[in-house]
């Protein structure tokens, strides 16, 4: 039975011990050149914070794509469940009205 | 501020750059085998970055020998004899433990030594330098993290770490060990006295492994013999005849 604050609502959580000994999962956000908010660009394991940034400077920044690396544990993540879908986000689909598209947004003001 | 030859300057520079071709190829054979893929691809990126530092040392070396040789020639087309690495860079990977270890005695070396590069009187050497250290700081803060972590893990990782520097701890001395080039480059403001970078090298080593709750062995005995060109271990004829293996079967060969 998932548990409905995992990260991975749909992948199973097993119960028992694994089998061998895995570093943790953590979830990388990574703050782009030009970005202005950190984006979840993946995931990676690593045996604490300190590696995991550092690991995640190899995987994900390798070509330039970074100036800040946030790293959180997978399992400290609380999810939405795709079971409550239908109360949680079906009731906004028929509000257009709720989307400021009718605003012209001058240039000046650049990205929002 | 006395002159350096240019066979002085040449010998110099193919010991920064053999330094980085040996070691940068002994770390790639870590690919594809890692323990997990994190550190497969941090053991790459570290490939890579010694092998871009080959290329910029051996290619000046090659402009300041004037013979026409570019840095591949230079890499792909010497035997064992002509290397002027030292030999720790051609040491067996061993287990993970033992690459981790090779690479925090050498890459502490590296930091002090391109630190020192940083002011040299020699333009390009200067520029070479600024560009490398920025890599090797990072590759320094990894291999030390990791040794620190390896060496205060388990009873097993402990102990694989002390095996470790047990084994490669008589190979550190001769990064250290000055002869004549040496003394010419010093004394030329081109690069820094040994002497003084072994004194920054201990203050940086010698905390990580106490953290590592790691012994250094006791006794001075040095190994020596690679960045003269005396002689050699065993170990790196193998690693040229797969490092060069394309390049003598199909000389000239490109893609």
């Amino acid at each position: 039975m998932s548990s409905p604050n995992s990260a991975y609502p749909d992948i199973p959580e097993t119960q028992t011990k694994p089998k061998r000994h895995e570093w943790p999962l953590w979830e990388v956000f990574i703050r782009g050149q030009h970005g202005m908010s950190h984006r979840h660009v993946g995931s990676l394991h690593a045996p604490d914070e300190e590696m995991a940034i550092k690991n995640a400077r190899d995987v994900y920044t390798r070509r330039n794509e970074g100036v800040s690396i946030w790293v959180v544990e997978a399992s400290h993540i609380a999810a939405s469940s795709p079971s409550e879908k239908g109360p949680l986000y079906e009731p906004s689909e028929s509000k257009v009205y709720r989307h400021p598209t009718f605003f012209d947004i001058p240039e000046e003001v650049g990205a929002m | 501020m006395a002159d350096v030859t240019q066979e002085q300057l040449f010998e110099f520079l193919c010991r920064m750059g053999d330094n980085t071709l040996v070691l940068g190829h002994r770390v790639s054979e870590w690919c594809g085998y890692a323990p997990v893929l994190e550190e497969d691809i941090a053991l790459a990126n570290t490939a890579l970055d010694l092998i871009g530092q080959t290329q910029m040392w051996l290619g000046l070396a090659g402009e300041v020998e004037g013979k026409g040789r570019t840095a591949d020639d230079i890499a792909m087309l010497r035997d064992v004899w002509d290397f002027r690495n030292v030999l720790l860079a051609e040491q067996p990977n061993g287990d993970f433990g033992q690459t981790m270890m090779r690479q925090f005695l050498f890459d502490a070396w590296h930091l002090a030594m391109l630190t020192a590069l940083t002011k040299s009187t020699h333009e390009q050497i200067a520029a070479i330098a600024a560009k490398a250290v920025k890599e090797v700081q990072y590759h320094v803060e990894r291999s030390g993290e990791t040794v620190i972590g390896l060496g205060d893990g388990t009873s097993e990782s402990h102990k694989r770490m002390q095996d470790a520097l047990d084994l490669l701890w008589p190979y550190v001395g001769e990064m250290f060990v000055n002869d004549a080039i040496d003394d010419a480059m010093a004394a030329a403001g081109i690069a820094a006295d040994l002497a003084e970078l072994r004194a920054q090298y201990d203050a940086h080593v010698t905390p990580v492994l106490a953290e590592a709750t790691l012994m250094i062995p006791e006794g001075g005995f040095t190994h020596k013999g690679g960045k003269t060109g005396f002689q050699h271990t065993e170990h790196l004829g193998h690693l040229l005849t797969q490092m060069q293996w394309l390049q003598r079967a199909y000389p000239g060969a490109t893609w």
